[in-house]
């Protein structure tokens, strides 16, 4: 049995504003197990940014608990844009983590810069963000999010900010690499195809505010997500998804 | 999309031409500038040496040539240039420091920004010369008072400029910061003040003037030595000449520091995008 890292109960979470009260999240419960790649797809405005920024701990839950198995878990935050700081070269954005955590020792470094060749940016490392390609710069992204070796990844939406054909090679190439680091992820979008493509669990979100509604596992024998698309079952999922995500 | 900058690349026969064409282009840009001061400055020769200008008013280019020369040899022109420029650019330093100062805490303290607001608004309204008297009681006649009006002339604008700069920092980028565990200090160190480079230069240009309107209408105000000195001195007198030649020579040396500070921009934001 895969131990599990991260449990949601009961979570509700509402913004207070000046006009308004906006209930996010109400009675969410999941869990993540190790190695565990979980998709969560709800259509947009549902709150899915909001369940990653309270698993990461920038906010508190409304109610509800949060459980992390490894009391101070770091979780690695990616976003839609690369968020690049763009006055710091391609290893300066890698090792900001690193600065932030005060982890910026010898052998951090070496981990950072062993990610950085592995993945094919090695030579890029002097070179500014503007410098790259789109791809490129995700991938990027995913490294400075790897560097201080986070036990769980949160990708909120990484890839909608992509061309078609850049998404598809990127999702391959990010699928690899969280597979190869050995991480346990949870993606949030609303791309019913990426969803099947990369995950080994899916949960389905209702409307705001939102709660789990479907739990799917999916088969996937170790295909990558290129792979996976092919196979035959890949329209069946999709019709199903989108039927419980519009009813 | 795909940029590969990386391999220096051999230019073709089309680029170099159109490197060449571009070259042109500022080559007539400048030909026609300077075309057009040189045409001004001759016929204002001509029209005062026919008569048509008169130069007990009007002045002309070879007399103040000649009235910069003489303030050289006779009135210690350096000896004002040097007073004048210590004013401005002491007052400068105080406001863009000071002001960034103010700025920073104001972005760090919500409750503090708020507080300040309407303070700010007024004193940014204010016509600033309109506290001339009050400064003069209190400082005095003399470079203390003028370099307080320039400080006074550029703090505000640079307290209303940082701030916007530095809240306009990227809220995803802060949240980024912010899972990764930073500290507001943190996120100050390493978002908020390189991402507000630009912001800065651009302020530190817009001071470059305000501080030259300080000085030099503290020098109108109050002052025995500087080039606003000599300008007033030249109106009182009815001495065109030298009123012109001041101006000339403040032309000069505004136009000096706006550069320096272009410089600093150059050496600041390479590779910044
Ligand atoms: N800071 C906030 N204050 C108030 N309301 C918010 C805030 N952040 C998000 N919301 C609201 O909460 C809902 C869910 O937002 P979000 O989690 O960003 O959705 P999603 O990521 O699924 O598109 C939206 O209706 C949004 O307007
Ligand atoms: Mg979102």
């Amino acid at each position: 049995m895969r131990e599990t890292l991260l449990e949601l109960k009961d979570v509700a979470l509402t913004y207070q504003t000046k006009t308004d009260e906006i209930q996010a999240v109400k009675n969410l419960s999941f869990s993540l197990k190790e190695g565990e790649f979980i998709s969560v797809i709800g259509p947009s405005g549902c709150g899915k940014t909001t369940i990653l920024s309270l698993i990461a701990g920038l906010m508190r839950p409304t109610r509800g608990t949060i459980k992390v198995a490894k009391g101070n878990a770091h979780f690695g935050y990616m976003l839609q844009k690369d968020q690049l700081f763009p006055w710091r070269t391609i290893e300066k954005n890698i090792f900001l983590p690193l600065e932030i955590m005060k982890k910026f020792d010898k052998a951090h470094i070496a981990y950072a810069e062993e990610l950085l060749k592995k993945y094919g940016l090695y030579e890029f490392r002097k070179n500014y963000p503007s410098e790259l390609s789109g791809g490129m710069r995700q991938r990027a992204a995913l490294i400075r999010t790897l560097s201080f070796n986070p036990d769980i990844l949160l990708l909120d939406e990484p890839f909608s900010a992509l061309d078609y054909q850049t998404r598809l090679s990127v999702c391959n190439d990010v699928y690899r690499i969280i597979k190869d680091e050995g991480k346990s992820t949870i993606l949030v979008t609303h791309d019913i195809s990426e969803a099947i493509s990369m995950s080994d669990t899916i949960i389905v979100l209702s409307k705001r505010p939102c709660t789990v509604k479907y739990v799917h596992e999916i088969p996937r024998g170790g295909d990558s997500p290129l792979k996976r698309r092919e196979r035959e079952d890949f329209h069946k999922w999709f019709e199903l998804l989108w039927k419980e995500l519009n009813e | 999309m795909k940029k590969k900058t990386v391999t220096q690349k051999q230019f073709s026969a089309d680029h170099i031409r159109y490197l060449k064409k571009l070259r042109g282009r500022t080559a007539v840009v400048w030909t026609l500038g300077l075309g057009i001061l040189a045409a001004a400055l001759l016929l204002w020769q001509i029209l005062a040496d026919t008569g048509a200008i008169d130069v007990f008013i009007g002045s002309s280019p070879k007399r103040i040539a000649a009235t910069i020369v003489d303030l050289v040899r006779n009135d210690n022109l350096f000896y004002h240039i040097g007073i004048t420029l210590y004013e401005t650019i002491v007052g400068f330093l105080i406001a863009v420091a000071l002001g960034t100062l103010i700025a920073l805490l104001l972005w760090w303290s919500e409750i503090a920004r708020r507080v300040c607001e309407p303070y700010l608004i007024v004193l940014n309204a204010l016509p600033k010369i309109a506290l001339g008297p009050i400064i003069i009681v209190w400082c005095g006649s003399g470079s203390k008072s003028i370099i307080l009006m320039a400080v006074l002339i550029g703090i505000i604008v640079t307290v209303i400029n940082m701030l916007n700069g530095f809240l306009a920092a990227d809220k995803d980028k802060i949240l980024l910061l912010r899972s990764m565990g930073a500290t507001k200090f943190q996120i100050l160190r390493k978002l908020v003040l390189p991402g507000s480079v630009k912001t800065f230069i651009g302020t530190l240009k817009i001071d470059v003037g305000m501080a030259w309107i300080g000085s030099v209408m503290g020098e109108y105000m109050t002052s025995k030595a500087g080039i606003g000195y000599l300008i007033v001195y030249g109106g009182q007198v009815f001495k065109l000449d030298l009123v012109m030649a001041a101006t000339a020579v403040l032309c000069v040396l505004a136009t000096m520091m706006y550069l320096g500070v272009a410089l600093l921009e150059k050496l600041l934001v390479k590779n910044r995008s």
